[in-house]
């Protein structure tokens, strides 16, 4: 049986009834409830990012920015179902649109991570050698230097852009992804069934594509999950340093960030834009699980 | 298959130790590997400089700069940037910093007048590193130890427990997670006792005012490091060999210590050097929410003053730090697993 699933994974069999690769992923991937949830709340919340400003102007949402003066830290009520902040501003309101910018966010920074952490993960741990050498001292080198001054630096050129600051934070963060990849595929590549992908003639790339990416997916879909809350957090700390998003804009980290500064007050200003933040987490979190599940040859039945 | 040896192989349960002990080739080729990777810490911190020195000049504003009260009159400018050779071009104060740099000299302070960057770095880093190591020995054993759980026992109420404490603590940003702490061991804990029990809230010691702080640190690390461990473990529960592992009637112990946790532990031990290197060189949130005076926080100041001694001493250490803990997690790898080859 084991030598049956090496063979299978090595070797491209085109028999007609094969199904191919990725629609048997889809179709393992749709029988996983916990993923299918996690897709859907992501869903819900790419709708509710696009869809937020037409709802606000239907009357359905409030101004995230309008103040409501005489319920400053207002607990919840019908009027204001998740509070107000220390301004007076409709909290559920600052969340549905706190989501436009944490998402892209949690989305687009982990998107740029894993391109460039992957591709140089996986190309130096592939090729070994003075590759690898070279490519994990210059990773060695980005480890190093200061962030902030990096993200400051870029930020006076670039201007506070949002497209800016998402680059920032990917262009710092991808290292221990690079890392990582990398460490997988020193490991995975010894292993006996790359040998005979080898020995039946399958190329490098195919190689990377087929076997090296779906056995070393576990621990990149961890990392990428915990840089979610990690990159809406940074934004946060820049805008709070004038760098970032600046205020009004509703934004989770800060609304977090805004709502620590009175905690005493009103705990509910730190906990529900740090439920949104773990509800977006663990969500991908689910969706990944699902994906590796569905990807991972041996989970076949 | 029984107790008894089939083809010279030793009994059920008594497989060799793990070896931690490599063939001499292989011991020499490490040696040589290490020492390589020991001299290309050199190129590596040169451009670690050079990119940090270019950044740190290219940033918007100058160490001369005041926020709030009068700004220094251009005289004063001009002889702060004589005094501190700033007044030179660019890249005659490059190769002077490196030159100094290779006698250890790191020069002086912009921020606390007449003392050496040397000096306060190694006055503010033993209160860091105590800080980190602890949390770092926190870390290992319970973010592995979780993990592991949590993947033996996938689907239960144990996993789901560990996944919901991960989630807390990558979704509460630390600053939140101390003062939580501070609110309930430091002040609850004191009303509630009467006022004869509580956490120290604020300032170093060696004794009960290091709980709170490394927790603090701890909580993001042993999170991520618990996940990790779980996702890398369940790929290998689905190995062949461990199933076979489980058939032969190795005991719990062996089977999940030597044939599952071992080979789960790459991506772990890849995670957990930036991680040691990240904490022992401080974290400015936990070390300004207890007020400890390590060089995490002296860093931040240290950019927002435009230091740029204090930037550059710290970066090197950090550079140092990081290239270090690689280059062990490097070397680990080649015991984790023997396969893997150095070059």
């Amino acid at each position: 049986m084991a030598v049956v699933a090496t063979v299978d994974q090595a070797v491209d069999w085109e028999s007609p009834e094969q199904i191919g690769l990725w629609s048997d992923v889809w179709r393992r991937f749709r029988r996983n409830r916990l993923a299918v949830a996690g897709a859907i709340v992501v869903a819900v919340l790419i709708l509710d990012a696009l869809l937020v400003p037409l709802l606000a102007g239907m009357g359905l949402v409030q101004d995230p920015i309008h103040q409501d003066v005489t319920h400053i830290f207002g607990g919840p009520s019908l009027h204001h179902p998740a509070g107000t902040d220390y301004l007076g501003r409709d909290t559920l309101a600052r969340l549905m649109f706190g989501a436009r910018i944490s998402l892209s966010i949690g989305i687009l920074v982990q998107g740029i991570i894993l391109a460039i952490g992957g591709v140089i993960g996986l190309v130096s741990g592939y090729f070994g050698g003075r590759v690898d050498n070279l490519l994990m001292r210059f990773t060695d080198i980005w480890f190093a230097f200061p962030d902030l001054i990096f993200v400051l630096v870029l930020v006076s050129v670039f201007g506070p852009s949002i497209l800016s600051i998402f680059v920032a934070i990917a262009l710092t963060n991808w290292a221990n992804l690079a890392r990582l990849v990398r460490g997988q595929v020193l490991s995975i590549k010894e292993k006996e069934f790359i040998e005979s992908a080898r020995a039946v003639g399958s190329s490098g790339f195919k190689i990377m594509a087929r076997h090296l990416i779906p056995n070393a997916l576990g621990p990149v879909i961890v990392t990428l999950t915990f840089g979610i809350p990690q990159a809406i957090f940074l934004d946060a700390a820049l805008s709070y340093l004038g760098v970032g998003i600046q205020p009004p804009t509703p934004d989770w980290g800060v609304m977090v960030q805004d709502g620590y500064q009175a905690m005493n007050a009103s705990a509910g200003q730190v906990v529900f834009p740090a439920i949104a933040i773990a509800i977006t987490m663990l969500s991908f979190t689910f969706i990944g699980d699902g994906l590796r599940d569905a990807l991972d040859p041996r989970m076949r039945r | 298959m029984g107790d008894t040896a089939v083809g010279g192989r030793p009994a059920r349960g008594a497989l060799p130790p793990i070896r931690l002990r490599l063939p001499r080739s292989r011991g020499v080729a490490l040696a040589i590997y290490v020492g390589r990777r020991v001299l290309w810490m050199f190129p590596v911190l040169f451009f670690v400089i050079l990119i940090t020195f270019v950044l740190m000049h290219l940033a918007p504003g100058s160490p001369w700069d005041r926020t709030g009260g009068r700004p220094l009159s251009a005289a004063v400018v001009a002889n702060m940037n004589v005094k501190y050779g700033l007044d030179k071009p660019i890249w005659q104060q490059f190769l002077l910093y490196i030159w100094n740099a290779l006698h250890f000299d790191f020069g002086l302070s912009y921020q606390y007048q007449g003392k050496t960057v040397s000096s306060l770095i190694l006055g503010g880093w033993p209160y860091t590193f105590t800080i980190g190591l602890l949390a770092f020995c926190v870390i290992v054993p319970v973010g592995i130890g979780l993990g592991v759980a949590a993947a033996l026992r996938q689907n239960t109420r144990a996993d789901y427990s560990a996944m919901a404490f991960a989630t807390f603590g990558a979704a509460v940003p630390n600053f939140v997670i101390g003062m939580l702490l501070i609110i309930v061991f430091g002040v609850t804990l004191y009303n509630v006792t009467g006022g004869n029990y509580s956490l120290p809230v604020s300032g170093f010691g060696v004794d009960d005012h290091l709980i709170m702080p490394v927790v603090t640190l701890a909580t993001l690390p042993t999170a991520y490091i618990a996940r990790l461990t779980r996702a890398s473990t369940l790929d290998i529960l689905r190995q062949d060999y461990v199933r076979t592992a489980w058939a032969k009637g190795l005991s719990e112990r062996l089977v999940v210590l030597k044939h599952i946790l071992k080979n789960s532990l790459i991506p772990v031990v890849t995670a957990l050097g930036p991680t040691f290197a990240i904490l022992i060189t401080g974290s400015v949130i936990v070390e300004s929410v207890f007020v400890i005076p390590g060089i995490g926080r002296s860093f931040v100041t240290a950019v927002f003053s435009r230091d740029y001694p204090m930037i550059l001493g710290t970066t090197i250490l950090f550079a140092v730090v990081i290239a270090l803990a690689n280059l062990v997690v490097d070397i680990l790898y080649v015991f984790i697993d023997p396969r893997v080859r150095l070059s």
